[in-house]
């Protein structure tokens, strides 16, 4: 981290750099185009495409969930009745809240982004587990199916946390809903373990775990809990679906079971799952704040290992959702003064990022908007987060709207806002085209009006005494629903323009550089689009991750950055000289090969302990 | 909407509050709680501002010119162990401080003095329902001003939760065990009661009130309500009823369609149950359905009411009866 002669950490490798560079020879051998076919997507092993797959997939989700979400906003415009009847809204909130949850944040950036970039970050051709990696997806759509099915049967009325004894005897159909999470739960386990192999086994010559980009860290922190928590949310549901099913006493003190213990299990999984939701947030922004700042990473060791501990402490804070369940005081004190100690890895990471920007050379393209729009969300998000830790405030403030809009501050504003941060960040490189810059910055001012005005009134009324999941609330409460109302299809209307000119862009021709904003971790190597097999030979890092920014420079008809040709034999990017300067003086981007390289069966040769899908033995 | 004027009369109504913030405080832990909300609301802000002042200012004052210029960073260190410990620790002594006091505040809040008064809740799907010293039970809390009143609560179907925003409290009503809850009011008077764990349908109007009464006024209104019950007619009886025991969050009486039935001309209508069968609504189904609400329901009504069985007693199951009678 501290070597001061800062060396290219992406050199062009290899004799693909070698051969002439050709622009329409990277784009045929994209992964894009690779192969044709309907099934050649759902059948893929290409982290990139189940990467895209899954974006469509949870896009798809969010689009319902944020339906859902603007039918109980609208509801809630007028107290009583405005558009539907109580038990259509109670199913709505359910629904609202399941799918936001289990379809769109745990999977949102490790299975869309982390798919797509963790193999390229690490200078691998794909994740340790392609097969286990479509599993995964495939399992996402099956739950999903389920959660569909509950819907068209008599969607779940209990709330995303199936609180027993309600969800044991309520009629609507809670057995779907709880299958469908289960079943999401193993998607998501799958892909734990895979960024968790991938990370140890797959990381290239010269990158030390002090060399791997945040993301990765970050990722790496997130899988740990998605391997060690998410059974116990299976196990919790599948008790729950035995108790239904066949009267067995679990949870139901009508069959000698105990309810606080279902609340015990069920926050066992899901205070870590709000950890599986924000930590590869911290992990987005780590990568874009030093990228657009033109300037290492400031406390980089802070911040790596500030995740870890989130991600170990984070199983040990579950209590604190229960301060008012009748537990007994020193359990409630311990899991207050646990959740304390959370606080101080959350705040060294915004501190971190400031600092970064400290003499930096600021670029304000759409990712670091939302970089900046998240520091501002996320930090009343942690913030009120403190307001719920400590247990005699929390006594009123549990349940009530106060904690709705703190956790859509973190979940919405830190989660949804660094996952569009990374999908901007990223979109060039996923699809190799680029979009429309001005709409997109309206777009993200939008998004940040919308979504304060919808959550900050929120707090208001919760500390007023309003409670959360109520069809009618008292007249005294009108007015701050309304404005909460109108921020939410404010909000709605950023994410349509968003949706717009996201979409738009896929008509263009492929324009994109492979290296649109200057930064230096592995991805930026490849062309945008990447090539099916990534990296021919693994690259040799020998820098961090941050480093270089100096040794890349800007060439504006390509529209992105090349490295800087240098005089003198000092350092250099493991480029010959000559080839740099020839590399430099044409407008193609760094990295592209010559068509049909990997069509030949070179990887054959390649040092890579990496195969690529389909290859294995 | 238009359910909610109807019954504007009984809803509860919460006194104007002074603070932006908060309600207004009704009891001695409110005064507690409202010094570390406030001290932690400003914590808060200065934080947020702070925040955001400084982000603002970098992003101004270091703002690159254009990509094409090829600006990079000035050289500055890329860590600082005694910056980052110091922005560790400070925080670190600030949250404990936090945790401690808020850890006070809920020892306080959970250990009632020995000698409250002690008052028994029960929770049911879609309402809260107050027992006094003298078995005696209504629907509100009445409590005399600057007393200690412990609350135990309970529930007879699923988890409930008793706020009360004013006195900044709250505790869930668990099926199948007790626990307890108290507050020592500081000024007579009425506010609200929510139930705050989600319990289905009629969560949102498993509303009730605390009256405070002045001194005296406790005691009188117990053996007032007492006296009361014992004379009134049974359609009076049946009509207060219909408001303490939790029918009218689900029955209407003016015939608007809420989660049961209306009562509005139901006795002596000709109903088809959930299984085709078409029967008159007498007496006799009237008791049925409230000590066995499930047996026979109405053809496009959820299952969702809770017996009452051993709950009414024969003079209040005729008073109900009569009623609903009455409800033409």
């Amino acid at each position: 981290m501290t070597s001061t002669t800062t060396v290219m950490n992406s050199p062009l490798t290899g004799k693909s750099s070698a051969s002439p560079p050709s622009f329409d020879g990277a784009r045929s051998d994209s992964y894009l185009t690779h192969d044709r076919g309907l099934a050649s997507w759902i059948f893929t092993l290409d982290h990139k495409r189940i990467g895209i797959m899954y974006l469509i997939g949870v896009m798809t989700a969010f689009l319902v969930g944020g339906v859902f979400a603007l039918l109980i906003r609208t509801e809630l415009f007028f107290p009583g009745r405005t558009l539907m009847d109580a038990q259509t809204y109670n199913q709505l909130f359910t629904l609202h809240g399941a799918i936001m949850v289990f379809l769109v944040i745990i999977p949102g950036i490790p299975a869309i982004l982390g798919n797509f970039v963790l193999p390229m970050q690490l200078g691998a051709k794909d994740v340790a587990f392609p097969r286990l990696n479509l599993a995964s997806f495939h399992l996402w759509v099956l739950g999903a199916l389920f959660l569909v099915l509950s819907m068209v049967l008599s969607a779940a009325d209990t709330g995303w946390t199936f609180y027993t004894p309600y969800s044991t005897t309520t009629s609507t159909a809670v057995i779907p809903a709880t299958f469908g999470a289960f079943i999401l739960g193993f998607s998501s386990i799958f892909t734990g373990l895979n960024f968790i192999v991938s990370i140890h086994k797959l990381r290239p010559p010269g990158m030390g775990w002090y060399r791997m980009p945040l993301f990765l860290w970050s990722l790496y922190a997130t899988a740990i809990i998605q391997v060690l928590a998410t059974p116990v949310l299976g196990i919790t549901l599948l008790l729950l679906i035995a108790e239904r099913l066949f009267q067995i006493g679990i949870f139901d003190p009508a069959l000698g079971g105990d309810p606080v213990l279902y609340e015990h299990f069920f926050w066992f999984y899901s205070h870590p799952a709000v950890y599986i939701m924000i930590v590869p947030a911290f992990g987005v922004i780590s990568e874009i704040i030093p990228a657009f700042s033109r300037k290492r990473i400031f406390g980089y060791k802070f911040i790596a290992l500030s995740s870890l501990a989130i991600a170990v402490l984070g199983f040990f804070v579950w209590g604190h959702h229960m301060f008012t369940s009748g537990q007994s005081v020193l359990a409630g004190t311990l899991f207050s003064a646990l959740t304390f100690l959370i606080a101080i890895p959350t705040a060294i990471k915004v501190f971190n990022w400031i600092a970064t920007m400290y003499k930096g050379r600021i670029h304000l393209d759409t990712p670091m908007l939302y970089a900046l729009a998240f520091l501002w969300v996320f930090t009343i998000g942690g913030l009120t987060g403190i307001f719920l830790g400590t247990m005699s405030i929390d006594v009123h403030l549990h349940d009530t709207y106060f904690v709705v809009a703190h956790f859509h501050y973190v979940m919405m504003g830190g989660s949804i806002t660094a996952f569009l941060g990374g999908l901007h960040y990223w979109w060039p490189k996923m699809f190799g085209r680029t979009y429309d810059e001005k709409l997109a910055r309206i777009a993200t001012g939008v998004v940040f009006v919308g979504l304060n005005l919808t959550f900050f009134p929120q707090f208001i009324l919760g500390a007023r005494g309003m409670p959360r999941r109520y069809y009618d609330y008292l007249p005294e409460f009108t007015h701050l629903h309304q404005l909460s109302s109108v921020g939410a299809f404010i909000l709605g209307a950023g994410f349509v323009m968003t949706a717009v000119y996201l979409i738009a862009s896929l008509r263009r021709p492929i324009n994109a550089a492979a290296n649109p904003w200057g930064a230096s971790t592995l991805e930026w190597t490849l062309p945008s689009p990447p090539p099916y097999y990534n990296f021919h030979e693994a690259p040799v890092v020998t820098a961090g991750p941050y480093d270089g920014y100096e040794d890349l420079i800007y060439v504006e008809n390509l529209q992105g950055y090349v490295p800087r040709p240098k005089d003198g034999a000092e350092g250099g990017s493991g480029v010959p000289p000559e080839k740099r300067a020839e590399i430099a003086n044409t407008s193609k981007p760094p990295g592209v090969r010559e068509p049909g390289v990997n069509a030949d069966g070179d990887q054959s040769d390649s040092a890579t302990e990496t195969q690529k899908p389909g290859e294995e033995a | 909407m238009i359910t909610y004027l109807l019954l504007a009369d009984a809803l509860p109504k919460s006194p104007q509050s002074s603070t932006f913030w908060l309600p207004k405080a009704g009891s001695l832990s409110a005064g507690q709680f409202d010094w570390l909300y406030d001290f932690l609301a400003i914590l808060s802000i200065v934080s947020v501002v702070g925040v955001a002042v400084a982000m603002l200012y970098l992003v101004v004052k270091y703002r690159a010119r254009s990509r094409v210029a090829n600006e990079i960073a000035d050289k500055t260190p890329d860590h600082n162990t005694t910056l980052e410990l110091t922005w560790s620790i400070i925080p670190l002594f600030i949250v404990m401080a936090i945790f401690v006091w808020g850890f006070k505040g809920y020892l306080d809040l959970r250990t009632p003095p020995k000698d409250a008064l002690e008052v028994n809740v029960t929770g049911q799907k879609w309402n809260w329902s107050f027992t006094y010293s003298n078995g005696m039970s209504d629907n509100a809390l009445h409590v005399p001003v600057n007393t200690p009143v412990r609350l135990l609560l309970t529930s007879v179907d699923v988890i409930h939760s008793l706020y009360i925003p004013a006195f900044r409290i709250k505790m869930d009503a668990v099926p199948g065990r007790y626990t307890e809850m108290w507050f020592q009011s500081t000024e007579a008077g009425e506010y609200s009661i929510f139930c705050a764990e989600y319990c289905g349908a009629g969560h949102s109007r498993m509303l009730s009130r605390v009256v405070v009464h002045e001194p005296g006024g406790y005691e009188n209104w117990l053996s007032e309500q007492q006296k009361k019950m014992n004379s009134l007619p049974l359609p009076e009886l049946g009509a207060q009823l219909y408001q303490k025991q939790g029918c009218k969050t689900c029955h209407s009486i003016d015939g608007s369609r809420l989660v049961g039935p209306s009562w509005k001309g139901l006795f002596g209508r000709k109903e088809t149950m959930s299984d085709g069968t078409v029967i008159d609504v007498d007496a006799n189904y009237i008791r049925e359905s409230i000590a066995e609400p499930q047996k026979r329901i109405v053809m496009g009504f959820a299952p969702a009411m809770p017996t009452y069985q051993g709950k009414l007693t024969d003079r209040e199951l005729t008073a109900l009866i009569e009623y609903i009678k009455t409800l033409k």
